[in-house]
């Protein structure tokens, strides 16, 4: 038997391999076929999801437990179309993403082929930048260049799309090196005078916050967090993205501000004299009504990104930089200007938070009898877990719960969709952490309308021995769209019931290959968890029979002021 | 308001693209593309003039897009502009002569005619293509066509905008 000539696809995965990748989540198919014939001889793990979403999403949820780079597989035409919702959901969450298509062979891009789609045209606006690669000797360097983009500066996704004649063609492998970027050249390290401008204003400020966003845990930027914020002796609000890059126990902790944030957090924004914006981007979810947010603060803005600041709130004091390199030198700074004196007290200011936090506390009322409030299984979860588990999430009601009653403790610890929403987030999103992660509990918090949308994942970790759980939260519908329509559509539902009964989660999970529970009661929670927990050989899925009729508060009605904060029906 | 931008951009298949649907993408109209290659090899240099109130938030934007290297906003008044423009202007046999009259005020180069047009092809700033039409719209313009507006830093009071327009 002669040798097989050494063509594209051994130097994709060759290339894959020096780039230090341990898992490829993907579906194959015709254009990507001859890639997946030498990743049977390669140490790279290939997990193969049901639908080319999942694999992205997937992805995307390895990379938040970890920081490397993410990468998917797919094939050409629906493959890469499929892969536009994870494209678009890590540029806007600023996920490491590298996302390989199979194309339709050169020589007939352009002629309407069997599964072809304009798949670099269709990446355009959904990714940090998009590659077709034309001859396979460029393999290596393009490969390189992009787990370089994807994973330095703003991080982000980037899409190679190969054609299949380019991995069919003969090659030889050569080391890469960077030299074809000449434009991109991101800033990392902040201005000595803008940093200590920003000593400055926060040592002189009555009333600061410090507003941290999805950079700093992207930056691997915590223990500097805490430091600085113990430093200056500032409160500290976690934005969605944000939840556990500042532990929730801490007395410095104010929580997540915004349209679901605790009350606390979001009037501390609303009353501070200076806000200090660490690698968050002003989203309007955190906002609501820009006009009228933070109406008093003088703001820095530090981001990696120059194009986030001044993008919606002009800042004072801009600082451009990664989050951990400008933390350290504004501690440096600090020690420096300061020596060993303590921080300014600021006793009026933290009485006033203290009356917030005891006033407006999150609150929820579960009847021992009553149907299952989602507040109260996820408050047990975390207390029977003792919060030692990485938590996903899907998009709505169930989302804000676990945002809010989940205390977070550690970064890297929560996954969810935060910029684009994307219902069906959490089972996919939950198998890549526990993929990256196996030693650690991955639970996804999950509503009925999510799971529905990707459940069928649940097969993938069956097969592939990916033990993650899975509550899922059944109010019969989309409880958050259900929760508008009762606001401002004058309780007119439409479209939004999804029935408690059909379909039988515990069935369906035991078709998929995993052990299903219920609980309809309050009085069962803790004996589901506590079974869902002892079983690590399965996925489980547990399905949580919850109150139909409950809403989330607090809520600031989208476009509002966050000085109107809504506590409950009774404000309304 | 109107700007005037030159990217420097990498000469790679879809930078043009990128480039247009970033401010598609952003809400932002083009008034006017050029692109062609500099006198550095791999290099493409794109002018844009665009309507938009401020640009800070476009330039960090276009920064954003891998394949862009620099990107200048030209000052209005240290800028070298020049636009080309065909225009058929309708024209008997017995108006010829004055009509050329007036073109030659303008430096505007008779390359078509007919019995019923003039065709003149005419290069210069903005404002000198725009007095030239003035000028001859009383005649009717039957058609028009203009490249995009080219730009380039001055570098000194000694490079007169040429050409700007006669008696205006």
């Amino acid at each position: 038997m002669t040798q097989k000539p050494y063509t594209g696809s051994n130097s994709l995965l060759e290339s894959l391999e020096y780039e230090g990748v341990e898992v490829i989540f993907g579906v194959p198919g015709g254009a990507i076929l001859p890639a997946y014939d030498p990743l049977l001889d390669s140490r790279i793990r290939h997990v193969l999801a049901r639908h080319e979403q999942g694999a992205g999403h997937m992805a995307e949820g390895y990379a938040m437990a970890t920081g490397k780079v993410g990468v998917a597989m797919t094939t050409s035409g629906p493959g890469a179309t499929n892969l536009i919702t994870p494209l678009q959901n890590a540029m806007m969450d600023s996920t490491p993403l590298v996302a390989i298509t199979g194309q339709v062979a050169t020589s007939a891009i352009g002629s309407d082929a069997f599964q072809e789609a304009y798949t670099t045209g269709l990446a355009m606006h959904c990714t940090k930048h998009a590659y077709l690669v034309t001859t396979a000797d460029d393999l290596p360097s393009i490969i390189h260049e992009a787990f370089h983009l994807a994973s330095t500066g703003r991080p982000g996704p980037v899409l190679i799309d190969i054609p299949k004649s380019v991995l069919n063609q003969g090659t030889t492998w050569k080391e890469p090196s960077l030299t074809g970027l000449p434009g991109y050249k991101p800033t990392t390290t902040g201005h000595p005078v803008q940093i200590a401008a920003a000593i400055d204003m926060i040592e002189g400020a009555e009333r600061p916050v410090l507003y941290v966003g999805g950079g700093v845990i992207k930056a691997n930027a915590s223990e500097e967090l805490l430091a600085f914020a113990e430093a200056v002796n500032a409160p500290v609000v976690t934005t969605l993205m944000a939840r556990g890059a500042f532990p929730d126990d801490h007395p410095l902790a104010l929580g997540m501000p915004g349209m679901h944030g605790t009350y606390p957090a979001t009037t501390a924004i609303q009353h501070s004299d200076v806000l200090v914006s660490l690698a968050a981007r002003f989203d309007d979810r955190v906002t609501g009504d820009v006009d009228s947010f933070a109406p008093h603060a003088r703001v820095i803005h530090v981001d990696v990104d120059p194009a986030e600041i001044g993008k919606v709130r002009q800042p004072e004091i801009p600082i451009v930089g990664d989050a951990r390199s400008v933390l350290t030198d504004l501690i440096a700074r600090l020690q420096a200007k300061r020596g060993d004196q303590p921080a300014p007290s600021r006793d009026e200011w933290f009485t006033q938070l203290k009356t917030w936090r005891a006033e407006k506390p999150l609150s929820y009322e579960q009847d021992p009898n009553g149907p299952i409030k989602v507040q109260y299984f996820i408050e047990r979860l975390h207390s029977i877990t003792g919060g030692e588990a990485i938590v996903a999430a899907g998009v709505g009601q169930h989302q804000m719960w676990a945002s809010q009653f989940w205390k977070f403790s550690r970064p890297r610890s929560w996954i969810n969709s935060g910029g684009l929403g994307t219902m069906g987030f959490a089972i996919p999103a939950a198998i890549g952490a526990k993929t990256a992660r196996p030693d650690e509990l991955v639970i996804a918090l999950d509503g009925d309308g999510c799971f529905q949308m990707t459940m069928q994942e649940l097969i993938t970790a069956s097969v592939e021995g990916i033990p993650v759980k899975v509550a899922v939260f059944n109010n019969g519908g989309y409880g958050m769209v259900k929760q508008w329509q009762n606001l401002f559509y004058g309780g007119r539902l439409s479209s939004v019931d999804l029935t408690h009964h059909t379909p039988d989660y515990p069935k369906l999970a035991e078709a998929m290959g995993c052990v299903g529970l219920r609980a309809e009661h309050p009085s069962e929670v803790d004996v589901v968890i506590d079974k869902a927990l002892s079983i690590d050989d399965r996925p489980v899925v547990i399905e949580v029979v919850v109150d139909p009729d409950e809403m989330c508060f607090p809520m600031v009605p989208a476009g509002g002021s966050n000085d109107n904060i809504v506590m409950g029906p009774e404000d309304l | 308001m109107q700007h005037t931008l030159a990217v420097i951009v990498e000469n790679k298949p879809g930078v043009l693209a990128r480039v247009s649907a970033m401010f598609s993408n952003r809400g932002f109209n083009i008034h006017s593309l050029a692109v062609g290659p500099t006198h550095v090899a791999g290099r493409s240099r794109i002018t844009l003039v665009v309507d938009a109130p401020e640009l800070e938030q476009l330039k960090k934007q276009l920064h954003k897009l891998i394949n862009v290297i620099k990107v200048h906003e030209l000052d209005p008044n240290q800028v070298l502009e020049r636009e080309v423009m065909l225009v058929r202007v309708s024209c008997d046999v017995a108006a010829r002569g004055e009509l050329r009259d007036t073109a030659s005020l303008f430096d505007a180069k008779v390359i078509d005619l007919a019995d019923n047009s003039l065709t003149f092809e005419l290069t210069g700033a903005p404002a000198h293509l725009s007095s030239f039409l003035d000028q001859v719209r009383r005649y009717g313009i039957v058609d028009l066509v203009k490249s995009g507006r080219i730009a380039m830093k001055k570098t000194s009071d000694l490079s007169q905008p040429a050409k700007t327009s006669v008696g205006s």
